[in-house]
């Protein structure tokens, strides 16, 4: 505070100080006037729609009709989906990579984990299309329903594209951000925590559980909270498997559609003023379910990060 | 895949022809007999629209640019919604589309545009059926139904009346439909809707519609794809795709009752049976003639009648009269049928009337 300009004259601060500023008023201010053009540009379906945008699943361009629910189904059931498949195993990626990997095997595995993230997302799609889709047709969905069809998550007939392909995509994409993060915040952890649990007598196992993890509990919430969203505005790898069909249904065989997916498909093709608003108001609820999702995580975060942090054995 | 080689190879060409020193005359067009007069100067064209004829029109713009180095064409195949877009709010020189423009998008136009039929294109369905060896054949009415909802599986009567030697299996029929807005998809519903009043008035047709049943892929290589991969499968897709890949493709019966493979021959014996009104738009689905495929199309180039600036309208024209007249040989080896003459001197005519204020831009003034 001893540099304030006027003070003590230092103008490199000076400069740097109002430089930086103007770069975080500029994101605040390009996020603002995102949201201000989208609700402008999706306006006329607001006007003529309403709430009925919200809860109707009838999207239909021949008469102009449309409803945003199967998208904002799609949207999130793939993306939980998605975490329910990748958390687990980032986890485990972490913790083998932090903890318990010999050093010389950390900075390869580590490496090719992250290389993941490099893959564009239209190869994915194009894997999902030709590798992913059969097998799950030919040999994940059968069994499934055979062994699971009396649930409603694996009924109904099996083309291989739908939810669950679109799932396990997205979790491939997302796996890399959720391990990578989570590694550094178990890195975080001082040694000396682990060192005294092992030396109590500790397994490797509870020093893990009962030393880092409570620790490191909230950077994980937060990696995951990364990983979600990439895939709540994953597009391409997830248009190419999903099956795009504007439809709600609990079987996870089944086409569904995603709010990124609709709005790419469409919008190169679309006339006509009330077609087009109405696909910026679909791009106007993505933006508010992440905003909306962002808040709750940070809640989350915050909670966490307030537990208790003893462990027990 | 192919296709995406061929795009990469003329774009390759084109820049290569950029590359090259400019001659002191560039003729303009060959045996067209252009009556527009030549220009030194450098002209720079922007297009944008219609993916599905962008492999023919990309060819077009390489082999113009060999003849003409002072005419540089660049054409984005962004789709043909956004062609229209573009066109009306005056970003680009000339539009492409291939569905006719409605009469609500033709009014927001500053002045008059037109349309110019540039090439044909048919829509085919693909299949993918294992134990059926030889070719199927299908009656609009079961095409309607299986996309309807109302055919389910491949051994449907309805479809073995047409087939009464294939080995058709008792599975269920996956149907396949073009989820990203399409030229491809307007053809094809607006074919459904002549065929059956309950489609018309249930599903409708447009680039985007609300289909009863069936998977949604991403353009026609997702289609392509899915068809390709997977059994039982019926998809429909541009004929250029299906052919490249290899895909069976479904003889259907025409009005005329008989079944016609989509050959560019029978492509051109649907444009030939239609009659081309002025305003040089028409729908060729379901069209009349012994050897007409009935799910074919135009897709056309959108200009203003009126051009802003002269030279630019003046380089456009002669452009498009080149490519109505030496491009369509172009046509057959890349999957499109061309232009029949009866139609082409409409469009010649309508070519000649276009201008920039009072002056005509192709009468050689």
């Amino acid at each position: 505070m001893l540099t304030r300009f006027g003070r003590e004259v230092n103008w490199g601060d000076f400069v740097f100080r109002r430089a930086t500023a103007l770069v975080a008023t500029f994101v605040i201010g390009a996020l603002g006037a995102m949201a201000v053009a989208m609700v402008m540009g999706s306006w006329e379906s607001i006007a003529k729609f309403g709430c009925s945008f919200l809860i109707s699943s009838v999207w239909d361009p021949v008469r102009d009709i449309y409803g945003a629910l199967p998208f904002i189904y799609g949207t999130l059931a793939s993306s939980l989906l998605a975490l329910a498949f990748a958390v687990p195993v980032s986890l485990g990626v972490a913790i083998f990579l932090s903890e318990l990997a010999p050093a010389w095997l950390r900075a390869p595995v580590g490496f090719l984990v992250e290389l993941l993230a490099a893959v564009p997302s239209v190869v994915y799609g194009l894997w999902g299309i030709f590798v992913l889709a059969p097998w799950l047709r030919e040999s994940v969905e059968p069994r499934l329903g055979r062994w699971l069809g009396f649930l409603p998550f694996f009924q109904g007939p099996q083309h291989g594209f739908g939810l669950l392909a679109g799932g396990i995509i997205l979790a491939i994409m997302i796996t890399p951000t959720i391990s990578s993060v989570s590694r550094e915040v178990l890195r975080a952890v001082p040694s000396a925590l682990r060192e005294g649990a092992l030396g109590l007598g500790a397994t490797p196992w509870e020093a893990v559980r009962v030393a880092v993890l409570p620790l490191a509990r909230s950077g994980l919430v937060g990696a995951t909270i990364l990983g979600l969203g990439r895939a709540l505005g994953e597009t391409m790898a997830i248009t190419m498997v999903i099956g795009n069909r504007a439809e709600i249904s609990a079987s996870l065989f089944a086409p569904s559609y995603t709010m990124a997916s609709v709005i790419a498909n469409e919008f190169t093709e679309a006339t006509g003023r009330l077609y087009l608003s109405s696909l910026a108001e679909v791009g106007l609820l993505l933006f508010v379910v992440t905003v909306l999702l962002n808040i709750v995580a940070r809640l989350l975060v915050w909670r966490v990060g307030r537990l208790p942090l003893e462990g027990r054995l | 895949m192919f296709v995406r080689v061929k795009m990469l190879a003329a774009l390759l060409l084109t820049l290569a022809a950029c590359k090259g020193s400019r001659p002191a005359d560039a003729t303009a067009a060959g045996d067209g007999g252009t009556p527009g007069p030549k220009k030194d100067e450098t002209v720079s064209l922007n297009g944008a629209g219609a993916t599905f004829p962008y492999p023919l029109y990309s060819k077009w713009i390489s082999e113009y640019n060999k003849l003409n180095p002072n005419v540089k064409i660049n054409y984005q195949s962004i789709g043909s919604g956004g062609g229209i877009r573009q066109i009306i709010a005056g970003t680009v020189d000339f539009g492409a589309t291939d569905a006719p423009m409605k009469g609500d998008e033709s009014k927001q136009a500053p002045s008059k545009l037109l349309h110019i039929p540039a090439t044909i294109g048919a829509v085919v369905i693909a299949y993918n059926v294992p134990e059926v060896t030889g070719t199927l054949r299908l009656a609009p009415e079961a095409l309607v139904e299986i996309y309807a909802g109302k055919i389910r599986n491949w051994n449907d009567p309805k479809i073995k009346a047409d087939n009464p030697n294939a080995k058709l299996p008792a599975k269920e029929i996956s149907v396949v439909y073009r989820t990203d807005g399409s030229g491809t998809t307007s053809v094809f519903t607006d074919y459904l809707s002549k065929i059956s009043p309950e489609w018309r008035a249930k599903v409708g047709a447009g680039k985007s519609v609300d289909f009863p049943l069936g998977l949604g892929a991403k353009g026609n290589e997702g289609v392509t794809g899915q068809v390709k991969t997977s059994p039982y499968t019926i998809g429909y897709i541009e004929r250029a795709y299906a052919s490249q890949n290899k895909l069976p493709m479904i003889e259907i019966r025409n009005k005329a009752g008989k079944f016609v493979a989509p050959s560019t021959e029978a492509m051109s014996a649907a444009a030939a049976s239609v009659e081309m009104p002025d305003e040089l738009f028409v729908s060729l689905s379901n069209a009349d003639g012994d050897a007409a495929y009935p799910i074919t199309s135009y897709s056309y180039l959108l200009l203003y009648e009126n051009a802003k600036d002269p030279v630019k309208g003046a380089a456009l024209a002669r452009y498009v009269w080149w490519g109505l007249h030496d491009g369509q040989k172009f046509s057959k080896a890349l999957d499109y049928a061309p232009i029949p003459d009866k139609v082409l001197s409409k469009v010649e005519a309508q070519l000649k009337a276009l201008r920039s204020g009072d002056k005509k831009l192709l009468s050689g003034s």
